[in-house]
């Protein structure tokens, strides 16, 4: 049997720069974010998130950066 | 066809198109229109063996743009055309002010306005030459008189053009175009040309619209890797938009004095006949052909005329002209419009002498004997 | 050992933030364009990117390739003459719907006829933003605009059957929400030489999206996903069907030779590359 590792990841918001869309909220497959009040995503379920980094590419403000953290 | 020789009996948009040639145009874009489409027949003949492209675009307007296009990668280009044509052109004539891109428009002026008489000459595109983008801009424009002139002004408007980083426009008219006349072909390894100024600081210092000293920034081209912005909103010296208070003052005050500030490279004039007159001509272009002429005329009617000739129309030649009539009895501007140059010579006469028109608007050369008749008006 | 390029090279961080609408999705074409230039680690010197105007021909002001921004709807004619004057360069045309079928429609269809190499991809949003939501060439039928304030009379153009018949080599359609396909399309197209539309259906929630579908963003994005269909799904349609669509997926990719090729198989002296140099 195959084991799979899950890589730690990290979320970065840049809540300057986002403009409250709620794609990333909206779209996310693993339902990773949640909305504070206004409308800023919060990562509510980190260990969903399966690195697909499709919140990064559907944000239209380059306000989200996720990266896998290299423990090594 | 191949580059000719020596002397040689050629028509005038043959030889407008050589001194492009000459003067390292590699790349033509333009679309047919009488009486200029000769320019672009050579170009199409003659530019792939030195190595350049002629296409013909769907417009005008995608003319003019493919010119400042290219211009901006790096090639010396030009387009010609005719009154319809110009007006077409107008708009991206503004891009290529603004964004300082060298580059060359000929106007073989015709009848108008609207198609008017395509095959028949005038002069009546002279203030849309200098005023036809809208903004606030300068220009400059050359007006050939013969067809050796329209070899060497062609030369001339690309030298301009690289010095100062604007399009130059040539305003030939369709006699000056599709007359022919012997000229004087030169070897072309004799000609001087001016090549645009290249960046001397490294690319990540440089700023594409920095201006040097003489107000003209170095220009690189695209594929450099001194990266070039070129913008047709207001702009600072990164080619960035810029919209912060000042910034449109400094851009046009800059573009306008980097013209202004240098007339004396810019201006030429011919004084023709004798010194002191009682009637002084002020013409350019085809007409003051006719004006030569009636010097001599005048003179067999005790009337002594001189011309003073207009190769540079645009800046305007305000200090030759405000001498010439300080030192007439009266002025006559012969020109083939209603009157449009003659505003100009108005707008210089600081000695108030009188000014007539002589107008030629017959869509036929300007005849001798209405230039005559202006001049015996002048003297009553 | 060469760094490998990433979209920061052709991309102006320090421009941030956007100017663009909450939910506009000019900056997700942006990060597509540049990840694309990086994954095909074409240096940005070598980058031209030829904007008309609008809020898509805004883009300039975040791209570190070379740029030109000029009038509208002529990104396509001024981009001919930059990329004839120096064929090593690749050139991608940004415009709108308004700017590349409206005032650009002209030279669209000659670009295409003469399969020019180079790159459009086109924002459609289906109106005019920036000038305040009037409608455009692509708007649909019947929308509600500031000019149609009772619905449009005109049915809007199918921008990618249009490219098609006029010649492109390469023709693909996809949303700003399928951002993985539009990566892709968007490479393909860049890889191609010869002309490549890809036409992106765009968000525009403050204008367009307010008035006919609903006011938030996700709203209008998930109407990009409800009128879109994949080619795959859409061939099995029937007419009826198939009329309810915009069907998406890489429509066209062929490889008839560009206008430059022609050119100097016609004139072998024609300059191979560079600028031109006299003889």
């Amino acid at each position: 049997m195959t084991k799979i590792e899950k890589k730690e990841v990290e979320i970065n918001i840049d809540e300057a720069l986002c403009k409250r869309c709620g794609f990333c909220i909206e779209f996310c497959n693993a339902a990773v974010y949640e909305a504070d009040q206004d409308g800023l995503p919060l990562v509510k379920n980190l260990e969903n998130c399966t690195n697909c980094r499709l919140c990064e590419l559907r944000c239209p403000d380059f306000a989200i950066r996720v990266e896998v953290i290299d423990n090594e | 066809m191949s580059r000719p020789e020596g002397v040689q009996l050629m028509e005038g948009n043959h030889a407008c198109a050589w001194g492009a040639i000459d003067a390292g145009a590699r790349f033509y874009a333009g679309y047919p229109i009488t009486p200029s489409s000769e320019i672009a027949e050579v170009c199409a003949h003659e530019l792939p063996a030195y190595g350049g492209t002629y296409i013909q675009m769907e417009d005008e307007i995608g003319s003019i743009a493919a010119i400042i296009g290219a211009s901006l990668s790096g090639r010396k280009s030009f387009t010609a055309t005719s009154g319809p044509g110009f007006s077409l052109m107008q708009e991206n004539l503004g891009v290529g002010i603004y964004q300082e891109v060298p580059c060359v428009i000929v106007n073989i002026q015709r009848v108008g306005p609207a198609t008017g008489l395509a095959t028949q000459p005038a002069q009546a595109d002279v203030m849309q030459a200098r005023w036809g983008t809208h903004g606030d801009h300068p220009i400059i424009a050359l007006s050939p008189a013969s067809v050796q002139e329209m070899y060497y002004l062609t030369i001339r408007a690309f030298n301009l053009s690289e010095r100062f980083r604007i399009p130059v426009i040539i305003l030939g008219d369709q006699v000056i175009g599709q007359t022919y006349e012997n000229i004087i072909l030169p070897d072309p390894a004799s000609l001087d040309l001016v090549e645009r100024k290249k960046p001397l600081v490294p690319p990540e210092d440089f700023l594409p619209y920095q201006p040097d000293e003489n107000l003209v920034p170095p220009m690189a081209a695209y594929g450099d890797k001194h990266i070039v912005h070129a913008s047709s909103t207001c702009h600072c010296e990164t080619g960035y938009s810029n919209f912060k208070y000042g910034t449109n003052r400094q851009l046009l005050t800059r573009l306008k004095d980097k013209i202004y500030n240098y007339t004396d490279e810019i201006i030429e004039v011919e004084h023709f006949g004798p010194d002191d007159a009682e009637v002084t001509l002020i013409s350019y272009g085809a007409s003051s052909r006719v004006c030569k002429y009636v010097v001599g005329e005048a003179e067999k009617e005790g009337i002594r005329v001189n011309l003073l000739r207009l190769l540079t129309i645009w800046p305007f030649p305000d200090q030759e002209v405000r001498e010439a009539l300080g030192k007439t009895g009266a002025v006559v501007v012969a020109e083939m419009n209603q009157g449009q140059l003659i505003g100009e010579v108005n707008r210089v006469n600081a000695s108030n002498t009188p000014v007539h028109l002589a107008s030629g608007i017959d869509g036929e050369l300007i005849r001798p004997e209405i230039i005559m008749t202006s001049i015996r008006e002048a003297v009553k | 050992m060469a760094v490998k390029l990433s979209y920061r090279e052709y991309f102006k961080e320090d421009a941030l933030p956007l100017m663009w609408c909450s939910g506009c999705g000019n900056g997700i074409l942006l990060r597509a364009i540049t990840d694309s230039l990086a994954d095909l680690q074409i240096p940005p010197h070598q980058v031209v990117v030829s904007t008309g105007i609008g809020c898509w021909g805004k883009a300039d002001d975040y791209m570190k390739t070379h740029a030109f921004h000029g009038s509208h709807g002529r990104a396509l004619a001024f981009g001919t003459g930059i990329k004839l004057g120096n064929p090593d360069l690749h050139v991608i045309a940004l415009m709108g719907d308004g700017d590349a079928l409206a005032i650009g429609g002209n030279h669209f269809i000659h670009s295409a006829r003469r399969n020019i190499d180079i790159t459009a991809v086109v924002s459609n949003n289906f109106n005019y933003g920036m000038t305040g939501g009037q409608y455009s060439p692509t708007t649909p039928l019947s929308s509600k605009t500031t000019t149609s304030p009772i619905g449009v009379a005109e049915p809007a153009f199918d921008v990618c059957g249009l490219s098609e018949q006029c010649g492109a080599n390469y023709v693909a359609r996809t949303t700003a929400y399928h951002v993985t396909q539009m990566k892709r399309m968007i490479t393909a197209a860049i890889q191609k030489k010869g002309f490549s539309v890809v036409e992106v259906l765009n968000t525009c929630p403050t204008h367009f999206g307010r008035r006919n579908i609903a006011g938030d963003p996700v709203s209008v994005m998930q109407y990009l996903k409800d009128i879109t269909v994949n080619k795959s799904r859409y061939e099995k349609m029937d007419e009826e069907e198939k009329a309810k669509y915009l069907v998406t997926g890489e429509l066209v990719n062929k490889d008839r030779p560009d206008f430059l090729s022609v050119y100097r198989e016609l004139n072998p002296a024609a300059s191979e590359t560079g600028r031109g140099e006299s003889k």
